[in-house]
């Protein structure tokens, strides 16, 4: 069996093309870059609409597969940005219905869990998926991801991003940071936030913007928003290890780049005698396989959906989708 | 000095009175030690182990003077980062709510939710408002036995979010009887708080609609 995956929930057309064994047969990107401040969700909807068909040939001749040849077609019906998600959407639908490949709706968060297991053979992990749009702790509990710690207002890269803009440095702002950080030498004290099992980012971006613009050193400041955030993700993420008892710590998500918050999460998992994986870049970014690689696992195990049930939603919480597969 | 438990944050042990404190002393008592993590700097976890010592005694003891039962603190070690304080005998409510009959488990989340509106008034969030968190004493009381987390803040949004987390913690770890505890918490907070109560129930709702799941169109800046 031969999945084509479609992901577009914000900046990133993707599509992947998995086999039923697990075999990522192609893994083909095309990424919105806005000419200046973040994403606008139109223009990600229009840039994503324009490369869909060059992106979609590059993914078949990849895969060297025949469109005929692909048995279920899925997409990333949420949580993420409605226009953004509507195009592939109508990109999938197209495919599934000129070619007469079932279709299949997926959820972008349990995706990014999905192809982590899959590429790193973590069976039972707690999850830290962190990027520009999603900051969340995910466990595996009766049947469903659940969430054992979410941001309650911005997710961590659009803190990093946002700061990285206010301070002028140039974009994707999460790797400049990274490359400053390690220059910082002195920690700037700075708002940390954790509510219970929750967190916060958007006081802790203002500070530092306010810090730097009142003369604090960019090197010392980038270093301490990192210490600063990812101090408080590792303490949320350790919370939920200790309270789940479970023996392994994944991380995901496009912040998954950042090598210091790998490295803060590798010693908390080692204090609990925790095995710590993280996915090649690839697959931690947004990216089709995740989408077919889920696609599949739901079909198998007797998913179903009629054309109406695939609308998007562009909140669809991870915690909402039954997981017949666990 | 036996590990009673070994939490996130800080590790319990339980200890001998006589040992701890006081010869004449009687009974157990808990000395709770807030531990270094090495994964973070070190001035962000000095910083934090220590405040986080101060204000939870000062927090156990003002819970305490609002009629929320609260273990009693005997000494607050700010070089060492512990806090010695009483042992309560009790079921954590983690452990029995779900196994309660139907009756009994409203009254005692109606009880949980009048507690929280106590601290609520008394100007106290306590920050981390999970069943494993309370005690359940033989006569029926609820200690609050942890306030590592809290923090004085009146606001409505801070009291919304200590509400949303305690419906968070219902919905992970119980989530066969989430929505009828909640309901029984939300009962027992709107009566004891009174007037106000429906503005923070409301906040509630906001909080749980924001973050990820608003559309990125929908904020204010971006």
């Amino acid at each position: 069996m031969i999945c084509l995956g479609i992901e577009s929930t914000a900046h990133t057309f993707g599509i992947g093309i998995v086999s039923d064994k697990g075999h990522i047969l192609a893994n083909v990107s095309s990424i919105y870059v806005p000419e200046r401040g973040g994403i606008h969700p139109r223009e990600a909807a229009q840039h994503h609409a324009a490369v869909a068909k060059k992106t979609l040939e590059r993914a078949l001749a990849k895969a060297k597969v025949r469109i005929n040849e692909v048995n279920l077609v899925s997409f990333a019906a949420g949580p993420g940005l409605g226009p953004a998600l509507r195009t592939g959407a109508t990109a999938a639908r197209a495919i599934s219905s000129f070619f007469n490949i079932p279709l299949l709706a997926v959820n972008h968060c349990v995706s990014h869990v999905e192809i982590g297991r899959l590429a790193t053979g973590a069976k039972d992990p707690v999850t830290l998926y962190v990027s520009g749009g999603n900051t969340q702790v995910i466990a595996f509990e009766a049947g469903r991801y659940r969430v054992f710690g979410e941001t309650l207002d911005i997710p961590v890269g659009n803190c990093l991003d946002v700061f990285a803009r206010e301070v002028g440095l140039p974009s994707p702002g999460g790797p400049q940071v990274e490359r400053l950080a390690r220059k910082g030498k002195h920690y700037i004290a700075l708002p940390y936030v954790v509510k219970g099992m929750d967190l916060s980012f958007s006081g802790l971006m203002t500070e530092a913007v306010r810090k730097h613009r009142a003369g604090g050193d960019l090197y010392d400041l980038c270093h301490s928003l990192q210490e600063t955030a990812f101090a408080a993700l590792v303490e949320v993420t350790e919370r939920a290890v200790a309270h789940t008892e479970k023996k392994e710590v994944m991380l995901t998500g496009g912040v998954a780049a950042n090598k210091r918050l790998r490295e803060m999460l590798r010693l908390m998992a080692g204090e609990h005698e925790a095995r710590f994986f993280v996915p090649s870049m690839g697959l931690c970014q947004d990216n089709g396989p995740m989408i077919a690689w889920t696609g599949i696992l739901a079909y198998k195990h007797g998913v179903r959906q009629r054309l109406e049930d695939t609308v998007v939603n562009q909140r669809w919480r991870v915690d909402e989708v039954n997981i017949p597969w666990r | 000095m036996s590990l009673m438990k070994k939490g996130a944050e800080a590790n319990l042990y339980l200890e001998p009175f006589a040992r701890a404190l006081h010869r004449a002393g009687e009974g157990k008592l808990v000395v709770k030690h807030r531990i270094s993590k090495r994964y973070r700097t070190p001035e962000i976890d000095e910083q934090l182990r220590e405040s986080r010592t101060a204000l939870e005694a000062k927090l156990f003891s003002d819970a305490k003077r609002a009629s929320v039962p609260t273990p009693v603190i005997y000494e607050v070690d700010r070089v060492g980062m512990r806090l010695v304080m009483e042992f309560i005998e009790g079921k954590q409510v983690k452990l029995v709510l779900d196994k309660l009959s139907r009756n009994a488990r409203r009254r005692l989340c109606e009880l949980i939710g009048r507690q929280v509106a106590r601290l609520h008034r008394a100007g106290i969030v306590h920050g981390d408002l999970t069943t494993s968190n309370m005690i359940l004493t033989r006569e029926g009381k609820v200690y609050f036995v942890d306030f590592g987390l809290g923090e004085y803040n009146p606001s409505l949004e801070a009291r919304g979010v200590d509400l949303h987390l305690l419906k968070r913690a219902l919905q992970s770890i119980h989530f066969r009887v989430t929505d009828e505890a909640y309901r029984a918490v939300l009962a027992g907070y709107q009566r004891e708080f009174g007037r106000g109560a429906g503005e923070v129930i409301k906040r509630v709702e906001e909080i749980e609609h924001r973050g990820r799941y608003v559309a990125k169109e929908d904020r204010t800046w971006r």
